[in-house]
């Protein structure tokens, strides 16, 4: 995937400006900067939620750009919410069983006419669901109201429902934040895991340093709205021009 | 115990039969079924044989009412109770539900009666077409209105959809070209009318037409009763049927959580739509069963505290985003609605005592109480008497 001078301004505040990188297949890409550097809004336009004022986004060589959310996710694209956006009275199981795409039954006349086919086919995503519950291990979970469960739980069911999706490109927004050590210990596992054995690409917003020198490669660095640096964690980590977004001039200045 | 004592029976099986089969909910379906109508034929049977004939036909037009308001209990609880969309507009659909059944059901007015009643055509249409046409109708006006409306959030919908209903409601009471103006649209028929007359219904074979020998035009109200507890059913049975299913899960998590549909790849407006339509198509059949029972309908009955208002208190009190719920509430408020009458009645020398004018403006206090009852809901049982279930799609 990649970005091209994307901008998006609300009323004055230019949010995201003239923005440029690129996500190659089977990495996972890091997003980081300082808060009110325009990730998320970056997210947005990506996904379908904002509309860029200027620039291009291309996902697998196709312009997927101002195109409506759904649309997008189509293309193999999906993403989660730095605030989880459950769907809270229903269970965790129905949750999931909601993303497969094309269902029969999402058409009103199947159910009415075809209840046969619609069973069988529920079944089956049923089973696709409970598998997806069985690798992040919220098995025990599954029968429950997703509004019951607990923060680091519902962070567990965004990625769970990015996966039932099946696809190969995945935006994360702060998976591990007000995440426990032990869990996040665990997202990080899992993430790696997907790439290794599924092949799916990530690109992941995260503010915890030690989740994004360990597991990404390359690292792209915001601040306010336009990319700072890119490269492998190592020379992020020691580029001033990022320390300095980070810390300011004169803490960069002393480690410098 | 004469025919029509068992054919009376028979037509009032349907509601009493759906409401054992409601209680009988822990049997497997086809015991149970078979049971709720054994059982409610029984019921049925008793209650023709030894209730009273006035507080009898009392009942049956309290049924038919409440039916009718079911249907459009459950048309909101569609766009409502599962895909939160905020229509306080149900006047709308209802009224445009009604006029156009009565339209394609009466004939056009002809000689003297032309000078005084004017209406945009008249089919002379068999009832059923009637109430497929309001369907049709009431969806199309949904359609229309839904292209703007539909992007607005929750409150600026509900301001939207009261004012479709308002502007509805005035078309319909000043131009007379269209449904005879302020003046009440008469002479709408009567489905089946002409089992209660004599000779029966003429297309009908000699035996069954038989059975209806014993009866008379006072015991319309069985047959109605029977077609308007048949609609419910056939609504309730599609709904359940929609709802539990991948569409209805899609419209339940537009409810929670609209962006997260979206990012799984479903059309958020169309489903919108697809339930906003669906819903406005139950009212204008609503709609339609209010037309043939009254025979004469004319704007006024589509005020928003009739039409819209009582809708509401109906679907929060039974239960939104349950579909029994919502038949249960319908047949509950409009007991409470009507049973103020006497309330007010019984309390009149009480009234008395506090002031000499106020036992005439008795009846306005039934709006005090029902909203007082509707206060209370939301306090006491926000969800309602029957909640949504937990599981609500078809176990896989």
């Amino acid at each position: 995937m990649s970005v091209q001078s994307l901008g998006k301004s609300f009323g004055g505040l230019k949010a995201v400006n003239d923005c440029s990188f690129e996500v190659r297949r089977g990495t996972i890409t890091g997003l980081i900067g300082p808060n009110g550097a325009g990730k998320t809004t970056m997210f947005g336009l990506i996904s379908g939620f904002h509309r860029p004022d200027t620039g291009r986004v291309y996902f697998k060589g196709k312009d997927i750009t101002g195109l409506a959310p759904h649309v997008i996710f189509r293309h193999g694209l999906s993403r989660t919410f730095q605030i989880p956006r459950e769907h809270k009275s229903m269970t965790v199981v129905e949750n999931l069983m909601l993303v497969p795409a094309n269902q029969l039954g999402e058409r009103i006349w199947n159910p009415l006419l075809r209840p046969g086919a619609v069973r069988n086919q529920e079944r089956d995503i049923r089973r696709q669901a409970m598998e997806v519950l069985d690798f992040l291990d919220l098995t025990h979970v599954a029968e429950e109201f997703a509004g019951n469960l607990s923060g680091g739980q519902k962070k567990l069911l965004e990625l769970a429902r990015t996966l039932m999706a099946k696809p190969e490109l995945v935006l994360l927004d702060e998976p591990a934040a007000g995440v426990n050590p032990t869990l996040m210990g665990k997202i990080r596992e899992k993430i790696d895991q997907l790439r290794d054995e599924m092949g799916i690409t990530f690109l992941l917003i995260e503010h915890d340093m030690n989740l994004v020198m360990g597991l990404c490669n390359p690292v792209v660095v915001m601040n306010q709205g336009t990319r700072l640096a890119y490269g492998p964690p190592e020379s992020v980590r020691t580029n001033p021009l990022v320390l300095e977004a980070y810390l300011g001039g004169q803490y960069a200045a002393a480690e410098g | 115990m004469t025919t029509t004592t068992l054919v009376k029976a028979f037509l009032l099986t349907v509601p009493v039969a759906f409401l054992a089969t409601q209680l009988l909910r822990s049997l497997p379906l086809l015991p149970r079924i078979l049971l709720g109508i054994v059982a409610g034929f029984g019921v049925a049977l008793a209650a023709v044989l030894w209730v009273p004939s006035g507080i009898m036909s009392y009942l049956v037009s309290f049924v038919i009412m409440a039916s009718i308001y079911a249907v459009l209990t459950l048309g909101l609880n569609v766009q409502w109770g599962y895909t939160g969309l905020f229509n306080i507009g149900i006047a709308a659909f209802f009224a445009v539900g009604a006029f156009t059944s009565a339209l394609f059901t009466t004939a056009p007015p002809s000689g003297a009666l032309a000078a005084f009643s004017q209406q945009l055509f008249g089919f002379g249409a068999p009832f059923l077409v009637g109430l497929i046409a309001a369907g049709i109708v009431s969806g199309l006006l949904a359609l229309l209105i839904a292209g703007p409306t539909l992007r607005l959030r929750e409150d600026y919908l509900a301001i939207a959809t009261i004012g479709i209903a308002e502007v509805t409601r005035l078309v319909f009471q000043n131009e007379r070209w269209l449904a005879n103006g302020p003046q009440p649209m008469r002479g709408i028929p009567q489905p089946l009318h002409c089992l209660v007359e004599n000779p029966v219904c003429s297309w009908l074979p000699g035996p069954i037409a038989g059975l209806f020998d014993g009866f008379t035009a006072r015991d319309y109200t069985f047959v109605y009763l029977f077609i308007a507890s048949l609609v419910v059913l056939v609504v309730y049975i599609v709904l359940e049927r929609a709802i539990r299913s991948p569409w209805g899960r899609v419209l339940r998590a537009i409810r929670e959580e609209e962006s997260s549909v979206a990012m799984s790849g479903k059309n958020v407006a169309a489903f919108r739509m697809q339930s906003f339509i669906l819903g406005a198509i139950i009212m204008g059949m609503g709609g339609s069963l209010y037309a043939h029972y009254m025979v004469s309908i004319d704007y006024s009955h589509f005020d928003p505290l009739y039409a819209t208002f009582l809708v509401w208190v109906m679907l929060m009190l039974g239960g939104s985003g349950n579909n029994r719920g919502a038949i249960l509430g319908a047949f509950l408020i409009w007991g409470v609605w009507t049973g103020t009458t006497f309330i007010i009645d019984l309390a009149r020398p009480a009234l008395a005592a506090i002031s000499s004018d106020l036992p005439a403006r008795g009846p306005y206090l039934r709006y005090l109480l029902v909203g007082l009852l509707l206060l209370l809901i939301l306090l006491y049982r926000p969800k309602g008497v029957i909640p949504e279930e937990k599981y609500v799609s078809q176990p896989g």
